[in-house]
């Protein structure tokens, strides 16, 4: 279920990359533990973050929780529907559900994350420490 | 070889029940208990617009009976016991010396010297030992916790509901008034009461007979769309409907003066505990009180984030995003002085100072259609 041309984090963040533009957003593994998400807050254009750096934040009706940038780069869009319909990032986290692109200030970093089976292994792991 | 569990949780007789609906199951008060079944938002909509079903039997029922059950309730609550007759139950609270709250909960009265209070989950025990070491004279007190199960049903249609399964139309109680009645052959113990801010029940029955009840009732609803409902939802319910919650809004720090409940307390009926604080507290000034607010900033402001008023300093005791009104909504006890409505203030959220403003509560009302 977690798509392969996508590269994971252990915060449950994905990034697609095309070329110098990197597309983010959480995981459906994400999604679903923290419930129906009702708000959403995102940084505006021009932001620079390094990676594993929180960039926002996302809330269900129960739970808060901060989201981190895999990469590093300058923020060149937000998903203003996302922000106005939180609901599309439990409907749909790895497509129209996505929260950020930023322009890459590295080429190096995207081989330190995870691939969508290293990350499979990864939540089975978590969830049997439960 | 399993890994030894830290602490025992306790389970509910719908235990099986809720796994078998898809519950997403959570640690509440020591008890394994259902957060939500489909999600929040859905529940707490059906509960709004159609009916929805809560097991709620992890909150804890005491037996009060005996000649001097009267005289030890009426010590134990602020609220007149006296007041109550048969098949009518009210709701109160254990006070300390301080004034402040050992728990709220409800205070039924089943007959002449003969009376069941219904409390918080997590503080049971401790409000056993509190009723125990404050009982005096001819008194039976028994902790009936373990034999009965609790289910709410809650929503517009719970009286069609209701009476779909049970032996007696409950269209005619009063809200707050109970009485006697058998579903599925099984007695059980029906008042018109809730924690959602909507027209519904809480039927009291066997713990053996829980899970037939439930099914019953659920069977009953589907077909109008009634569903079962989890903890997430109940307190979103409450919270719009501006009911506290122990633990978050009320605790051994909060009076009835400050947490706005102060119709709980009867100073005419004689002596109570706490009485001494609270006329002391009233005399002196309430230093503080919980309001309801809305944010004017984006954020949801949650349980334990600072508030920053003209008038000191105050705190978040509940804070959710409000299902029905779209928007982030939340509790405070706030400096006395900066309660009044449309007072501005801010909220620390997570390091970010947002804007709130006091706003009237309840938060959602709704329509007036049950006999008084």
């Amino acid at each position: 279920m977690n798509p392969d041309d996508l590269h994971y984090t252990r915060s449950h963040e994905w990034v697609r990359i095309n070329g110098q533009i990197g597309t983010i957003g959480i995981t459906e593994h994400a999604q679903k533990e923290l419930g129906e998400i009702v708000y959403l807050e995102l940084p505006e254009v021009g932001h620079v973050y390094n990676a594993e750096e929180e960039f926002g934040t996302v809330e269900s009706v129960k739970a808060v929780s901060e989201i981190y940038t895999p990469v590093s780069g300058e923020v060149i869009e937000v998903n203003k529907g996302a922000v106005g319909q939180p609901g599309i990032v439990n409907d749909d986290p790895f497509g129209d559900g996505w929260l950020i692109k930023l322009k890459l200030s590295s080429d190096e970093e995207v081989g330190k994350l995870m691939s969508a089976e290293q990350y499979a292994e990864y939540v089975q792991s978590e969830e049997k420490a439960k | 070889m399993s890994a030894p569990t830290p602490t025992e949780l306790k389970r509910t007789p719908l235990y099986s029940l809720h796994r078998e609906l898809g519950a997403k199951i959570v640690d509440f008060g020591g008890w394994e208990m259902p957060v939500q079944y489909e999600g929040i938002l859905d529940e707490h909509r059906a509960v709004r617009e159609r009916a929805g079903l809560f097991d709620v039997s992890h909150m804890g029922e005491f037996e009060f009976t005996g000649p001097d059950a009267l005289a030890t309730l009426q010590r134990l609550t602020p609220n007149d016991v006296g007041k109550l007759t048969d098949g009518r139950c009210q709701y109160s609270a254990f006070l300390t010396e301080a004034g402040t709250f050992v728990d709220d909960l409800l205070v039924y009265r089943l007959k002449e010297d003969s009376y069941m209070i219904v409390v918080n989950a997590g503080n049971t025990p401790k409000d056993f030992e509190w009723a125990r070491s404050h009982s005096q004279g001819q008194l039976r007190l028994e902790n009936k916790t373990d034999a009965y199960a609790l289910i709410a049903v809650q929503g517009p249609l719970a009286v069609r509901l209701v009476a779909r399964v049970a032996d007696s139309d409950p269209s005619d109680l009063h809200y707050y008034g109970f009485r006697k009645m058998k579903i599925l052959g099984e007695p059980a113990l029906v008042s018109r009461t809730g924690y959602t801010g909507e027209d519904g029940f809480e039927i009291c029955v066997a713990a053996e007979a829980a899970e037939s009840v439930f099914r019953s009732l659920l069977e009953a609803g589907r077909p109008e769309g009634v569903v079962p409902c989890g903890l997430g939802a109940r307190d979103t319910l409450r919270l719009e409907a501006k009911m506290a919650l122990y633990g978050n809004d009320i605790d051994a720090t909060v009076t009835p003066w400050e947490a706005d409940l102060g119709w709980i307390v009867k100073m005419k009926k004689g002596d109570f505990l706490g009485r001494e604080a609270l006329e002391r507290q009233k005399r002196e000034g309430v230093p503080r009180k919980l309001v309801g607010f809305e944010m004017i900033d984006r954020g949801i402001a949650r349980h334990g984030y600072g508030a920053m008023t003209p008038a000191g300093a105050g705190i978040v005791t509940s804070g959710t995003h409000s299902p029905t009104l779209g928007k982030p909504i939340g509790l405070a006890l706030l400096p006395s002085g900066a309660d009044a409505v449309g007072t501005e203030f801010d909220v620390d959220i997570r390091g970010h100072e947002r804007r709130a403003r006091v706003v009237e509560t309840p938060f959602y009302k709704r329509r007036k259609d049950v006999p008084a």
